[in-house]
């Protein structure tokens, strides 16, 4: 168990150092000035200069390399062009509002998407079965973005259902921050309203940003179910006797699953990704929305560590399905 | 050829797709003839502003008192050449490298393959955004940014493919008879893997309009006053609630386009693999 995760920790460490290599290239590569851009337009040749002579941008391009993986391992990644904050600062106080959208979203996508699947499975070539197949072909197709503002439209604006931006009420106080996650900090405050607000906020985003992973999620639960319902185990068990419902839900779904997981980890950058877009919509005060803020007003440093973060959890994501994978079938890590 | 065409006539989502394919790559050629207002890519009325769909203005009219049915029609044209270029370059980028890698071993193998992996793990979007910001935003930087980081998916089945049929016997009775490593890869091992490429190109034309849509909408592609799909739905969100017809029709238009790729794509994949079994 221990030797399948450190391996599975050490094929990942090459990716890492790739990572940071396109990232040092994305940010050098480029034909524009650094210090200009970091001076502003009204920069004297002398502020210029003197700038790239602090940034070290006049340095050889090796010891350049070197100075910024020291400042990475370091979590520096200077300061924000835009909020003149440092970036770190910056980023640890939006992480837990994009977890708390991903982790809604993916529960959603997962919690809906692989029952649905197993019906659409169960009732092959039937009606359920085509309507969630078509579903699922438009959840794939649409666009994020155009579906959170047409969510708005409806729910929001039309209907006065929910709240159309934001992560709570403007007029409604804070719960004091405890561990970031607005929805949780509201429960541990005891503030019954405050909660509530929370949720009705989370609920567009998250459902906008649900809908691919859905469909995906569907897709891939229904081949594997279909798949092994083909398989001689399920007929004997239903010869033994088995409850039919018992059966599906344990042995079958069990020995289904394991694409689905795939697909939840690979999800998982889709939804980091999703919610750049979406969350900028929704003005959800997250990593996504620094993101779009930072790439309209060209902020360099936010991009780069935004980009290493993206990089660096997928790659965490793709060791956890690869666990997740061996606990579901133990016969993976023996043959390591 | 013949019995393939046949299979896929059967499969009526394919089948579907294929007309949709058909259908949008129409009104990209004949766009500017099939519009009733054509002009419209470019000049507005300032007396028709944000008129709801009506017999005159199907989909009705923007801002501008532009005809939105026409621009979403003139827009098929932009949608579809970014994506065939961002899929042909992420094609001669990565087919080349995928044959390659899948054909040598050794330290330039291991280095190609290193790198795909790298930029696979790093969301399409982001890096593409990162990109695009890097280079000054407009539509001919935001195709090189997508290219740049759709080429790994065809690295990796091309180098899947050419890993296996290089182990196949039928190329060690190639080299038997004399042939060299050039007529083996170009003439033998490209033709074998071709297809899942194919099947990959398809469902990446759907994918890039989707991605390149964004990169509208945040204003990193299309300028206007470009019919583009994503920048139109940018431009709308301002006169919402009340108009609409302006947010929806263009959101319409990429929905049933990624649509038709996808399921002509599915249906190839379908046909192409036949380890897959066909649990439809």
């Amino acid at each position: 168990m221990l030797r399948f995760v450190l391996r599975r920790m050490a094929l990942v460490l090459p990716s890492l150092l790739g990572l940071l290599i396109v990232t040092f290239l994305l940010i050098h590569a480029v034909p524009s000035d650094p210090a200009a851009a970091l001076a502003g337009d009204a920069a004297t040749p002398e502020q210029i200069a003197r700038l790239r002579q602090q940034y070290g941008f006049d340095s050889p391009i090796h010891e350049q390399f070197f100075r910024y993986l020291d400042k990475v391992a370091h979590l520096d990644f200077g300061e924000s062009a835009f909020s003149h904050r440092p970036v770190t600062l910056d980023i640890a106080q939006r992480l837990p509002a994009t977890l708390e959208l991903t982790f809604c979203a993916l529960a959603l996508s997962v919690f809906i998407g692989v029952p649905l699947g197993v019906l659409a499975a169960l009732n092959h070539n039937a009606w359920p079965d085509y309507v969630l197949r078509a579903v699922s072909v438009l959840g794939i197709a649409m666009a994020a973005f155009w579906v959170a503002i047409m969510l708005q439209l409806l729910f929001s604006m039309q209907l006065g259902w929910l709240p159309l931006r934001g992560e709570l009420t403007s007029t409604m106080a804070q719960p004091p921050r405890v561990t970031g996650f607005l929805v949780i900090d509201c429960l541990i405050d005891g503030r019954w309203d405050a909660f509530v607000d929370a949720l009705q906020h989370l609920a567009l985003p998250a459902v906008t940003l649900s809908l691919g992973g859905l469909a995906t999620i569907v897709r891939f639960t229904r081949a594997g179910v279909l798949d092994t319902l083909q398989q001689d185990f399920v007929f004997y068990e239903r010869a033994m006797g088995y409850r039919w419902l018992r059966l599906v839900w344990i042995f079958v779904l069990r020995n289904s699953v394991t694409a689905t997981v795939t697909q939840i980890g690979l999800l998982f950058g889709g939804l980091i990704a999703g919610g750049v877009v979406v969350e900028a919509i929704f003005d959800w005060p997250g990593i996504g929305s620094y993101t779009v803020q930072a790439i309209l007003t060209g902020d360099r440093q936010v991009m780069l560590a935004v980009t290493l973060l993206v990089g660096t959890v997928y790659a965490a994501v793709n060791i956890l399905v690869d666990l997740v994978h061996g606990l579901l079938d133990p016969r993976l890590m023996e043959q390591e | 050829m013949r019995p393939i065409l046949r299979k896929l006539s059967r499969d009526l989502p394919a089948m579907l797709g294929l007309a949709i394919v058909v259908f949008v790559l129409l009104l990209a050629i004949f766009g500017p003839l099939i519009a009733p207002y054509p002009e419209d890519a470019a000049s507005s009325h300032l007396t028709r502003r944000l008129r709801p769909p009506s017999a005159d203005y199907l989909f009705g009219t923007d801002n501008l008192g532009r005809d939105i049915f026409s621009r979403v029609i003139l827009g098929a044209r932009g949608a579809l050449s970014i994506a065939l270029t961002v899929v042909t370059v992420a094609m001669l980028i990565g087919v080349p490298l995928g044959l390659v890698a899948g054909f040598r071993r050794g330290w330039l193998s291991e280095t190609i393959m290193r790198v795909t992996d790298v930029v696979l793990a790093i969301p399409q979007l982001v890096l593409a955004l990162a990109l695009a910001q890097l280079m000054s935003p407009s539509l001919e930087t935001a195709m090189l940014a997508l290219s740049l980081t759709y080429w790994p998916f065809f690295t990796r089945i091309v180098y899947a493919e050419t890993r296996r049929l290089s182990a196949s016997m039928f190329v060690d009775a190639l080299r038997g008879v004399g042939a060299g490593t050039g007529r083996i890869v170009f003439l033998h091992i490209l033709p074998n893997s071709i297809s899942p490429v194919i099947v990959r190109a398809t469902i990446g034309l759907g994918f890039t309009i989707l991605v390149a849509a964004v990169l509208g909408f945040l204003g990193m592609g299309a300028t206007p006053p470009a019919p583009d799909w994503g920048l139109t739905i940018a431009e709308s969100r301002v006169y919402l609630p009340k108009a609409w017809w302006y947010v929806t029709f263009p959101g319409l238009a990429i929905l049933i386009t990624v649509m038709g790729f996808n399921l002509l794509g599915d249906g190839l994949r379908d046909l192409v693999d036949p380890r897959i079994r066909r649990s439809r």
